[in-house]
Parts: structure tokens; sequence; C-alpha cells
């Protein structure tokens, strides 16, 4: 469009990156915050602890009666024993048969495990991890149907093409690793951008693309559609096919359920005690009953999984093979995405990786400014310009503002409050809303660093309120009680304030440094203006 | 930026942005549909392998809507690209056959 082939891709990746800048800050802050949801849920409700660990024959003993009691003559029965980390608490699922011109009747539970009961109302309403990492794909605010699979499709797209773009317009990408010419202004952010976007390129390829995998469904209708000549007729028929998940009716002869313990037993035996993941009954009480023990997920998201018979316990089914290759390529996708497989060091490198891309957005926008400021440095600034930079400041610096917020909310709001949860979101999105005002009255870089300070202060202030609103869930207690869950938090915490601190005192070097040079050295106090 | 040419005019950019968003989205699924029913595996597999690729197939015809130097090329390339790949899917769309 412009000049060679290179020229158009780096205006394409300059325009496309400017305009979902914001919103891609958004969700790789929220979403890398979300490889932590489980923890940050526990450390959100300190008053209600995590089930202790059973053995997954007893969890599935006491789910049993809950479900016998409950939801018998059902179509399924889902239960998942609490396990270390995504299932605090024993969970059971039911759905009945469908009734002509009905809803299907769903339910679902949390049990406790010495009573046999539901867990009660918690005492503290959050909404905990979950909320923050379901805004990485639903945003909030805005009617869901509208974010997901729409407009956040519409924006990874964009992701997408600035990351191609960005690699295309690399032509010395191994050269530009090794380059980092520190405190040169905007050739710094420029550099810092392409480090940080080189060094996780392949993290951040496969998430950009893998989110995509998601919604292929919502936006490329068509290719299944077309694939059986618009026949909507087999659907079921294809469903079944690519997720193993074949469609069984009920005879309608009622016949006992079987014992549980043998089937766990030989699961068991398959894959050792500590693997088995959840199970499901069908038609429980039917004589066609059927029972699918499922090993725990791997990065593929398609477990191995045995079918016995719900009256006998024989073994129906042990196909290692049970979903064609293509379609584990795209589960293997998802898998990766979510990185529900991954222990706690792999569990950190997602963090960190997630981070990175975060830096690469954001070096990526204030790049943006940085050479535009000095390309027109002796113009008065456009109205557009301001813009930008008012949504930079107010949006890398606020947003981590807002996210101290929201855990400071969960501490301080009277835990009677009605909505409770809600108002935990509205302190976070008020607090962003205030950070993205305030660069309006206050000069560039005097709003820089006050925001990066204020976010210090904002981070350091977590662990000392936790300290001073809980009885047992600060430092004090779970450094040497080893509850790496609730310490890593509060240090996570702690980590982010240091971060942000030395942010502060970094810029408020260079301010300092415009202040005094200016007389005397005009390219140094651009140059210093400019790496602020 | 020596070499930087003149910006292009917000028409020339607002008819690629038009052009990359909704005949480049048409193309993708006609091609995609097409290129699902010459897969050689089952109806699944192709189905499966397509889908996975399909934005990647999206991202290229963006990057060459705004690779391209004239407006033309951009639109009678596109409307004719999807008048090539819908041949087959529109085929059986009207007459409901298997593929």
């Amino acid at each position: 469009m412009i000049g060679s082939f290179r020229q158009s891709m780096t205006w394409l990746h300059t325009w496309v990156g400017l305009i979902v800048c914001w919103i891609l800050y958004f969700m790789f802050v929220t979403g890398t915050l979300g490889y932590f949801d489980s923890e940050i849920d526990r450390w959100m409700q300190p008053e209600q602890a995590p089930s202790p660990q059973t053995s997954f024959a007893d969890a599935v003993a006491v789910a049993r009666t809950r479900l016998v009691d409950e939801a018998m003559g059902a179509e399924r029965w889902f239960i998942t024993p609490p396990d270390e980390r995504e299932h605090p608490h024993l969970e059971i699922f039911w759905q009945m048969p469908r009734e002509e011109g009905e809803d299907i009747v769903r339910g679902n539970e949390d049990i406790d495990l010495a009573t046999g009961e539901p867990l009660g109302e918690p005492v503290r309403a959050t909404g905990g991890g979950q909320v923050l990492y379901r805004m990485h794909y639903i945003l909030h605010y805005i009617d869901r149907a509208i974010t997901y699979p729409y407009l956040i499709g519409l924006i990874t797209l964009i992701m997408f093409i600035g990351m191609v773009t960005g690699v295309i317009i690399h032509r010395n990408i191994f050269r530009d690793f090794f380059t980092f010419r520190l405190s040169q202004g905007q050739r710094s952010w420029l550099d810092m951008h392409n480090m940080l976007s080189v060094t996780s390129l392949p993290f951040q390829l496969m998430i950009t693309y893998s989110g995509l995998i998601f919604m292929v469904l919502n936006w490329m209708p068509g290719i299944a559609l077309g694939s059986y000549g618009f026949d909507t007729s087999v659907a079921d028929e294809v469903v079944a096919e690519a997720t193993g998940n074949v469609p069984l009716e009920a005879s309608g002869t009622p016949a006992e359920l079987v014992d549980f313990a043998p089937i766990i037993a030989d699961a068991s035996a398959r894959w050792g005690s500590d693997s088995l993941g959840r199970m499901e009954v069908r038609h429980p009480g039917d004589a066609a009953s059927q029972i699918t023990l499922y090993r725990q997920e791997d990065a593929s998201r398609i477990p191995s999984r045995v079918i016995y018979s719900g009256v006998t316990g024989e073994v129906l089914d042990d196909r290692e093979d049970y979903i064609i290759g293509p379609i584990k390529v795209a589960s293997t996708f998802l898998g990766l995405h979510e990185g529900l497989f991954a222990g706690t060091l792999l569990r950190w490198f997602y963090f960190l990786s997630g981070l990175l891309g975060t830096g690469m957005i954001a070096t990526g926008a204030i790049h943006y400014t940085s050479k535009r400021r000095k390309r027109n440095e002796n113009e008065p600034q456009s109205r557009g310009y301001r813009f930008v930079e008012c949504l930079n400041i107010g949006t890398i610096m606020g947003l981590p503002v807002g996210i101290a917020a929201y855990f400071l909310a969960n501490r301080l709001l009277p835990l009677g409050m009605a909505d409770r949860a809600a108002w935990e979101v509205h302190c976070m999105f008020l607090v962003w809303g205030a950070c993205l005002l305030y660069p309006l009255v206050r000069s560039r870089i005097d709003a820089w660093r006050d925001l990066a300070a204020l976010a210090a202060g904002a981070f350091a202030l977590v662990p000392v309120i936790n300290m001073l609103t809980t009885d047992n869930a600060h430092l004090l207690v779970t450094l040497p009680a080893g509850n790496w869950i609730l310490a890593g938090f509060d240090l996570t915490a702690l980590a982010a304030a240091l971060f942000f601190g030395t942010a502060a005192w970094l810029i408020g070097r260079k301010r300092a440094s415009m202040k005094t040079a200016p007389e005397a050295s005009p390219r140094a106090a651009a140059r210093a203006d400019a790496l602020a | 930026m020596a070499r930087r040419r003149a910006t292009p005019g917000g028409w020339h950019i607002t008819s690629r942005v038009v052009a990359a968003l909704i005949p480049g989205y048409l193309l993708t699924n006609t091609a995609s549909i097409a290129l699902g029913m010459l897969y050689p595996g089952s109806k699944l597999s192709g189905v499966a392998a397509v889908s996975v690729a399909s934005f990647a197939l999206w991202t290229a015809i963006v990057c060459w809507v705004f690779a391209v130097e004239r407006l033309r090329t951009v639109w009678l390339g596109l409307l004719g690209a999807i008048a090539l790949t819908a041949i087959a899917p529109v085929y059986l769309f009207l007459t409901g056959a298997g593929g």
C-alpha cells in the first residue's frame, strides 16, 4: 500500500497495534492473572479452607449418597472429587432427561465431605480469581453475547495480524534480539519491544492463535456445515465422532447401579490412584447405564477414559485413540492456552510469559508516542496524540492500580454488604477510571511517575491490609506454615510493588534531569524525555 | 524515516479495512469450505484441520489486502477468488447433496 511490502506491513503493524493495544493490555493482564485463578480464589476466600484431600473412592461415595437422594433418574451425573488446585471441593452435577416442551433441569453443588451436605453460602461474597480470569475473554459490563466470541474474536485476530506483521518487518529478527541500546530514548523503547516480543514469540503466537481456535466454530460455522453438505441433521453424529461422546438412550428397565469400588480399583490399576480425574454416570439405575472414568486432563484436553457398564461393572470401551488426529490438534491448542495441566513450575512460566506479552504490548504503545514526540518536537501536540498518551498512562499504570484496588476491596468492603462481589469489581473499574482521568490534569511525566508510585503503594498495601483484616491468612502465619498459595499471593503483590516502585523512582530521576538539564544540553533532555 | 512515502488517504484505508473485513472474511469461509471438501481424510478430519488453519488464512488475506498497491487489484482479486472458491459450496448448498 505504501512503498515496499515491508513498509506496508510496518504501517499495518503500527495501526493494528495502536487500535487494540489498550484492550489487549487488559486481556493480557487479566489473562495472565488467570493462570493463578484458583490461587486468587483461595486468597479472596480466606475463611473457607479447601476440602481435606481424601481418596477418590471416598469422595465418590459421598457424592453418590447425595446424588441418589437428589437426582435419581437423571440422564447423567458428573462427580469431580477435590484436587490440589482447580477443584477445592467435591463437585457434583446432574442433568435430568428432557421433558417434552420443558427446559432441561440441571443442578450442581459443592459438597462438604464431612457431612455429605452442600456447602453453605461463603462468609465473604466475592468474584474471586474467576471473575478476573473471565474478564480476559468476556470483558465486563458488556453483554457476553457481544463480547465472546465476536468482539474478542475480532480483537484477537487483530492481535494475530499484529504478530505476523511484526515478524515480517523484523527481517533481522536475530540481530535485533542481540541489540539493546539502553538509555537511548526512543530507540530503547523499540529495542525493549523487540526483545520482549522475540524472546516470548512462540508463547505469544501460541496464545493468540489458540485463543482464536476457541471461537472458530462461531466464526467459521460454514466449514463444518459445508463439509457435511449443509445437512444439519447429522450434527449429533458429528459431535459424537468428534468428542467420543456417543448418545446413549435409557432402556426404561430399572437395574441396580453397580458398586463403584471395583471400577475405581480397575482405573487406579491403569493410571495410578493419583491420576483419576472425574466420573460420569449415565442413566443411573437403568439397565443401559454406563459409567465413564476420566483420567486427569493433559495438555490435549482429551484425557484417557474407560467406559464401564453401570450394572455389571465390566469394561465396555478402553480405547486410547477414541479421538481422531486433527481434533486432537485443535484440542491441544485449547489445552495449551488454558494450561490447566501445568504444575507449579510450568504455571509460573505461563505467568511470566503472560507478563512478557503484557510488556510487549505496553512497550509497543509507549514506542508509538515516543517516536511521534521526537518527530514533531517543535509542533504543538495534536489532540489525537494527547488522547493516545493519556490512554497509555491511564491504562498501563492505571489498570494495575485497579487490580490492586480489587484485592483491597475484597478485604475492606463490609462482609454483609449487598452485592458485595459486584462492588469489588466496581471498585476496580472506578479506580482505573480515575487513573484514566488523572493524566488529563498533569503533565505527561508527572502522571507516569505519580501513577507508578500509586500502583507501588496499592500493591504494598495488599499484604498489610490482609494482615489487619484476617486472623490467619497473612504472611506472619502463612510463611512459617509454608502455605505457599496464600503466602505466594502476598509475596507476588510485594514484588509488583517493588516493580512499580522502581519504575516510579526511575521516572522521577529522569524528571529531575529534565528539570535541570535543558539549558545545558537540549539533546540530553530530549533523550531523557523520550525514555520516560 | 527518509524513505517514507506520503501517508495514504483516508479513502484508501477505509476501502481496505472494509475489504479485509467483509470480502476477506467471505473468502476465508468459501476457501476453507472448498479446502475442507478437498481434504483427503475423513470429513471430520477435514473440518478440524481446515478450521484450525482458517484464521491463518484470514490473516494472510488481510496482509495481502494492505500490501497490494492498487485498490482495484484488491477488490477484483478478492471478489474473483470468492467466486472461484464458492462454486462448490454454493452448488452443495442449493442441492443439499452430501459432499
